[in-house]
């Protein structure tokens, strides 16, 4: 019976290793580990007149430094704005209320994300807050019309 | 003229009814669970023969894509000064595509075809026909441990190919290249997402594991039980497994990534 | 007359061709009878019918008492527990050894102890001669040995009948001698009753005690060994003693030999 033994042990070390081999894509290579800290979380929103290629899980950063998320994006049906909620990271608790949020393209083509520049107030943003002062996204499009307009009437 | 239809018309009847045959034959082998609870060596048997023999083939192929990976996707990206993410494009192509894809084609070529080959010879040596004698029914007891074991192994695989190869890519692009370790990791980690990547990866690979032992059991068990007719299944199972791997992958990532 | 097996007008067809054209044939309890018949006769497929693995167009086929082909899936189990079957390959597991081939019916049918299991398969083995070789894989015996175990096999459940599917087709002297001598004495110490399927005259002559003679889809003799070879039919003297022409034509049917030669045409 060494035979069924030797072949139940190199089962044992081939499932072992499979799922070893899941773990490791859900740890080491996946955003698993963020997910699995939710809870230390605060949510903030700001509205913006347009969040052009802005997306779920895009990320939000205090000078280049990733913070947080945004984890949700509505339209404002009687403003029509753009609402864009985002779960910010706990231990970064100490926004001031008067920061900005602007919507930047990281490189030419890379992607949409939110950039917060912090204010001077004393007072901190509190979960539910809301951020006033914003920057939409620059629609390429309407840059380049603008810019035409201009030379046209030059 | 007619005799185009009619040959088309045949064809297509013949087509589906062996897929007929198929679906039953699945749904015939499904009580066959009651036995592999009852004794769960017969399904780490088969384990054995499907996974572990799969191992070294899958693990070695794994390495030498993610290396690859590493050096075409190096130059790719250095011409746009993005080095930093050859992390996430070596683990995005692995975990989404090449994992499930690459893995499943290996094993329709591996353990595919000894699937088919063992199953027709069991047919030709009339193995099954004396099981059915001895009042044993073969399509439970043969055919249902060799199907779990597949679809079991099958996502275990995938993800050993998929591991393996972003060390491989680790290995070439920091080792060899100097892309900055820690932006390899932390870019891959920003840009992977453990629902839409790795979980939709490993449903990818669970549907491949169905779908090439199904075909491969099917074919074995449905062949002419000659020795021309097994050499004929076996070469259908590798055709037939690759064609609905590749389909099918269009079908999901449609499905998990696309907005179609 | 206590019949085993009571086949009634049987009809059997593969396609167009008609196998079994209603035949009628029984089997006694505890004798050897034997089915013998050129071949491409449908033999195999008789035990086939027999065995349930293949339903007739009509006619019915009662072993023991039950309609094998009205039976429910798990009364047709049932009753092939109780019927040892012996293919021509010996349709060995070749994934398992000798040991774990005869010990296999006994786990899936039964809930033995590994150590009453070890008891029966050594003693069918003893019974066939290969206690020794149990160690062997199918692919290591010969085709005589890979016989022996399957009949091993086939009394691990201590059937009432065996069916014998060509069991000296391809054997040597030695194995066919061996293997006439465990027909023989498995009938006699076991009660067995025994089907043999066979073309091989002499052999099957020495055991059987009737003989149904095939051919074409109808019974063509029967009686006891000595009533078929003194038979009438030119037929079943043609079989019995290998006359290459008789009855059944060496030449298989073709137009005039001469005008054959002389036509030019292609065919």
């Amino acid at each position: 019976m060494s035979n069924t033994y030797t072949q139940d042990t190199l089962v044992g070390f081939f499932v072992a290793c499979g799922i070893a081999a899941l773990f490791y894509m859900s740890l080491q290579v996946s955003n698993l580990s963020s997910y699995l800290d939710t809870s230390n979380t605060y949510t903030i929103t700001a509205s913006f007149e347009n969040s052009g290629g802005l997306k779920v899980k895009s990320k939000v950063s205090v000078a280049g430094v990733t913070v947080g998320r945004v984890s949700a994006i509505k339209l404002d049906k009687t403003r029509y704005e753009s609402i864009v909620e985002m779960q910010i990271d706990k231990q970064f608790n100490t926004l001031p209320t008067d920061t900005t949020a602007s919507i930047f393209t990281a490189g030419l083509l890379g992607e949409q994300y939110i950039s917060l520049e912090p204010g001077g107030s004393d007072e901190y943003l509190q979960d539910g807050d809301a951020i006033d002062i914003t920057q939409s996204a620059i629609v390429l499009e309407e840059v380049i019309g603008q810019f035409l307009f201009k030379k046209a009437s030059e | 003229m007619m005799q185009i239809f009619q040959y088309l018309g045949a064809s297509t009847r013949s087509r589906f009814a062996k897929l007929g045959r198929a679906t039953f034959f699945l749904l015939h082998s499904l009580p066959g669970l009651v036995d592999v609870l009852r004794r769960p060596s017969l399904f780490i048997r088969q384990i054995y023969s499907v996974g572990v023999l799969s191992f070294l083939l899958i693990t070695v192929s794994g390495l030498f894509v993610g290396m690859v990976l590493a050096l075409q996707g190096y130059y790719t990206l250095s011409d746009f000064g993005a080095e930093a993410s050859l992390g996430v494009m070596i683990a995005a192509s692995l975990v989404r595509e090449l994992g499930p894809v690459v893995a499943a084609l290996l094993f329709a070529g591996r353990a595919g075809s000894a699937l088919s080959a063992e199953i027709g010879l069991m047919k030709t040596t009339e193995q099954l026909s004396g099981m059915e004698m001895m009042a044993v029914d073969p399509i439970r007891r043969v055919i249902f441990p060799r199907f779990l074991a597949g679809i079991f192994s099958m996502p275990l695989l995938a993800a050993l190919f998929s591991a393996v190869g972003i060390m491989g890519g680790h290995m070439v692009g920091v080792g060899m290249l100097g892309v900055d370790d820690g932006s390899f990791w932390s870019q891959m980690q920003a840009g992977i997402d453990f629902y839409d990547d790795v979980i939709n990866g490993f449903i990818k690979s669970l549907v491949f594991g169905f779908v090439v032992t199904w075909i491969a059991l099917f074919e074995g068990y449905d062949a002419i039980p000659t020795s021309e007719g097994v050499s004929r299944a076996t070469t259908r199972t590798v055709v037939n497994s690759a064609f609905s791997v590749l389909a099918l992958d269009f079908i999901l990532t449609a499905l998990m990534f696309g907005d179609i | 007359m206590d019949n085993i097996v009571t086949i009634k007008n049987l009809v059997f067809m593969r396609g167009q061709r008609k196998i079994f054209d209603d035949i009628s044939l029984d089997i006694r309890r505890g004798k050897v009878t034997a089915i013998m018949g050129p071949s491409g006769t449908g033999k195999t497929t008789l035990l086939k019918l027999i065995g349930g693995q293949l339903s007739p167009q009509s006619g019915s086929v009662v072993v023991n008492q039950q309609n094998v082909h009205q039976l429910k899936r798990s009364e047709l189990f049932a009753l092939r527990k109780q019927m040892g079957m012996l293919f021509q390959s010996g349709a060995l597991l070749t994934d398992i050894d000798v040991y774990e081939n005869v010990a296999f019916p006994l786990r899936e049918h039964t809930r033995l102890s590994e150590s009453m299991i070890r008891t029966l398969v050594l003693m069918k083995l003893q019974a066939v001669g290969l206690r020794g070789a149990r160690h062997l894989m199918p692919s290591e015996l010969s085709g005589g040995m890979a016989r022996r175990v399957a009949l091993a096999r086939a009394i691990a459940l201590d059937p009432m009948m065996i069916m014998y599917d060509e069991p000296f087709t391809g054997q040597d002297p030695i194995s066919m001698g061996a293997l006439i001598h465990l027909i023989k004495a498995l009938n006699k110490t076991l009660g067995l009753t025994s089907i043999i399927v066979s073309h091989d005259v002499q052999e099957t002559a020495a055991i059987a005690d009737y003989i149904y003679v095939l051919s074409d889809g109808k019974i063509v003799g029967e009686g006891t060994p000595e009533q078929i070879a003194t038979s009438n039919s030119e037929w079943v003297q043609q079989f019995m003693q290998g006359k290459a022409d008789g009855p059944v034509h060496f030449h298989y049917p073709a137009p005039d030999y001469f005008d054959d030669l002389m036509s030019n045409q292609l065919s």
